[in-house]
């Protein structure tokens, strides 16, 4: 089985790979020293790697997801450049391969999804009247088994090799049998290590929503970003179980010498792809619900009205949720199983963009005879529509099963899913970050340079991905690392790289706009309740205090906030009327578990099995360490500290 | 807690259902000389009943103020099993053959 070559664990050769290396030698080196400089060591350990707050916990979330958003968009930029003239020699076939497979896992599983459950950690409990999410210990596991995987799958191309078999990792070829170093290896081993931090995060959420809603908020009283929450959480649950199982059944084929989905030995190598599917399609629908809800927030808060449609938007996430399970056959059209199958797989994909043409009219509706505000975030909701529109419809001519023969593998359909993902979740949520950050930190981002950031994008982005249409109906195939100088899309594939380049100076925008606003925070310093919005989260302090709600507030209506607003309501506190707040204490727990999980994970991969049952037992011992210590009781904050607190935004008598 | 406890007539009635169940599965597998498919389907159908008779007697799942949500999650997350299992079986044979 093991055919490791140790003596060349580490990658070199590759000039490029050299200047990541040294490059992230650098940053750790750069890191650490400014810790220990500042003294900031203690301050890292207590405030941050223990914490327990849900809010602590998504902002790191965000962070982590940002760092792999830098990560995958180099490895866009390095394939755009690789493409962007024929026969170039920037990249080597194998180098092209590792590039495109780890752009495609680290945008979704390590950039998309812990943004999006970032943002759903900080604004979930807080929509619904919270003190925090229902298991929070759990949470913090879940986030440093996500980081775990994260860091795993992000050290394969320096030590060991880089997977290099797509992010769908089709067998035969993700396989020993055609790939047998360790780095398909990494991708089974560190996505299942994510997984579980996500599965646990799904369950996190949907008990927090069904058990800790405040006084009268009915589910159907609930915001639309707590809906879509909830939504995905349950597609989520459902969903993930089944991937957890095939990366499994490939692990033992990789590290065990089973034969799941062989070529030898009576595997089925298809039946990858179709349990693969089973997961990943109801993933890209985990993914985009809750920039659904994030653009509903927003579209409502700027609009000043009430979401055109509530009870359609909310029967509209459920059918999609339910279609989402059903479709998944159409990613394999071309495997050859017959017309009849294609035939019911086409039909269920079409009927997914019946509720979706629903929520778009809806956010038009809602906009109707508003009094639209143009912000920054309402600017990003506005792009949103379009882009995720044209994506959408190019979704629907792939769907069809015998139109498909002929985009299925091109460039039309990475330039479909760009703009679903992109245009649909990357906008989605560069507006949740404008609409929530001074929720989060006291302060707004800047407008102007947010303007930057969203013209650039937003330019790049077209003209990135809308030549793909029709570089991909000319015959350009995906996946290819170079293309002969007389194909005709030649012209189109250098001006997609152009674009990338906007892309680029866009994102470099918006990490300016981040580090001039923190400049700048006394300048840009606001109320609680900026944007002057509806729902439960603005009706506390800004930043938001650990207790985040002194009294849990009560609802009677839909944006029961806003209308509480427009009665003139008193939203003065009594002091009298401040109880002791309970919290749970922090924990180093779950930090150490994630150190556990890496190192089991990377001794898996490396097929060393002894220190790899030893890293295993180590954290089952972990569990059970927390079933002796679970009597922690918390602690409390006092009601005097909590009076100090609150007159930050309202009078406190 | 005010309720006044009852006798849990129906927790031992399905307790001996099950082990009733078991003993019967148990006797259908060693002590009868029926065919090994007839067998598994006697005994499959045995073990669909005990869970379901588990799920509504001793994991109280119509109970509480929220029984109803639980018997829905229940039931959707059965409803997509079945779907996915009988939707791979049916899409790696179906048509053209690839087993």
């Amino acid at each position: 089985m093991v055919d490791i070559k140790w003596d060349r664990i580490i990658v070199t050769g590759e000039p490029l790979i050299t200047m990541a290396m040294i490059t992230m030698i650098l940053t750790v080196l750069g890191v650490v020293i400014a810790l220990t400089y500042f003294k900031k060591w203690k301050w890292l350990w207590r405030e941050w790697l223990t914490t327990v707050d849900h809010k602590r916990i998504g902002i790191m979330y965000i962070i982590l997801g940002l760092v792999m958003f830098v990560r995958g968009g180099i490895d866009a930029l390095m394939m755009r450049a690789q493409t962007a003239v024929p026969e170039n020699t920037f990249l080597s076939a194998q180098h092209y391969a590792e590039v495109f497979t780890t752009h495609g896992t680290i945008m979704i599983l390590f950039m998309a999804m812990p943004v999006l459950i970032g943002l759903m950690n900080i604004v979930m409990p807080l929509q619904i009247g919270a003190r925090d999410v229902a298991f929070p210990h759990m949470n913090a596991i879940s986030f440093w088994l996500t980081t775990a995987g994260a860091l795993l799958f992000n050290i394969s191309f320096i030590v060991g090799g880089s997977p290099d078999a797509g992010w769908t990792m089709y067998f035969p070829l993700a396989g020993k049998e055609f790939s047998p170093g360790v780095g398909n290896t990494y991708y089974f081993v560190a996505v299942q290590i994510a997984g579980f931090g996500t599965l646990m995060s799904a369950i996190n959420f949907t008990v927090t929503i069904m058990k800790m809603r405040t006084k009268g908020m009915t589910l159907f009283r609930m915001p639309m970003f707590t809906w879509t929450t909830l939504i995905s959480s349950l597609i989520m649950i459902i969903a993930f179980p089944v991937f957890t199982i095939a990366l499994l059944a490939a692990t033992l084929d990789r590290v065990y010498g089973a034969h799941f989905f062989t070529l030898s030995g009576g595997g089925l190598d298809m039946l990858w792809n179709n349990l693969f599917w089973i997961w990943a399609h109801p993933e890209v629908y985990i993914v985009i619900l809750p920039a659904f809800g994030m653009i509903s927030e927003v579209v409502a808060t700027f609009s000043k009205k009430k979401l055109f449609g509530y009870h359609s938007m909310v029967w509209a996430i459920i059918v999609i949720s339910v279609l989402s399970m059903i479709v998944w056959v159409h990613h394999f059209y071309t495997m050859g199983v017959g017309p009849v199958v294609n035939s019911i797989f086409s039909i269920t994909t079409l009927l997914v963009a019946v509720p979706t043409g629903i929520k778009m009219f809806n956010w038009l509706f809602t906009m109707r005879k508003g009094r639209i505000q143009f912000t920054v975030p309402m600017m990003w909701a506005l792009a949103f529509i379009p882009t995720f529109l044209i994506g959408g419809v190019t979704g629907v001519m792939l769907g069809m099963a015998a139109a498909d023969f002929h985009y299925h593998n091109t460039m039309f359909l990475i330039a479909h899913f760009h703009y679903t993902l992109v245009g649909g979740v990357v906008y989605a949520v560069f507006a949740a970050f404008g609409y929530w950050w001074p929720k989060v930190f006291g302060f707004r981002l800047s407008e102007k340079i947010g303007k930057w950031h969203f013209w650039l994008f937003n330019i790049g982005f077209n003209v990135t991905f809308f030549p793909m249409f029709f570089a991909g109906l000319d015959g350009a195939v995906r996946r290819a690392y170079t293309y002969s100088p007389d194909a005709s899309y030649a012209p189109l594939m250098f001006i997609s790289f152009i674009g990338t380049l906007f892309i680029a100076a866009g994102v470099i925008a918006f990490v300016w706009n981040v580090i001039w606003s923190i400049k700048n925070r006394e300048k840009l310093a606001c109320g609680h309740d900026p944007w002057d919005a509806r729902t439960l989260e603005w009706a506390t302090a800004s930043p938001v205090p650990e207790y985040n709600f002194a009294i849990l507030p009560e609802v009677d209506q839909i944006d029961s906030y806003w209308y509480a607003k427009k009665r003139n309501e008193n939203f003065a506190l009594k002091k009298e009327d401040i109880k002791p707040i309970h919290l749970p204490n922090n924990s180093g727990q779950p930090f150490i578990m994630g150190i556990i999980m890496f190192f089991a994970g990377l001794f898996f991969v490396f097929e060393l099995h002894i220190p790899a049952f030893i890293a295993s037992g180590c954290f089952f011992f972990m569990m059970l360490l927390r079933s002796f210590t679970s009597y922690d009781e918390g602690r409390y904050v006092n009601p005097e500290e909590v009076a100090k607190k609150e007159t930050s935004w309202r009078e406190v008598s | 807690m005010t309720e006044k406890r009852k006798f849990p007539i129906s927790h031992i009635v399905s307790y001996l259902l099950s082990v009733g169940l078991t003993i019967l599965a148990v006797f259908f597998a060693l002590g009868t000389n029926l065919e090994r498919g007839t067998i598994m389907t006697i005994i499959g159908s045995f073990a669909v009943i005990q869970a379901g008779m588990q799920l509504f007697m001793f994991m109280n799942m119509t109970e509480g103020r929220d029984g109803w949500m639980k018997v829905t999650h229940t039931i959707y997350a059965i409803a997509m099993a079945v779907i996915f299992v009988i939707g791979t079986y049916y899409v790696m044979t179906a048509g053209h053959p690839i087993m």
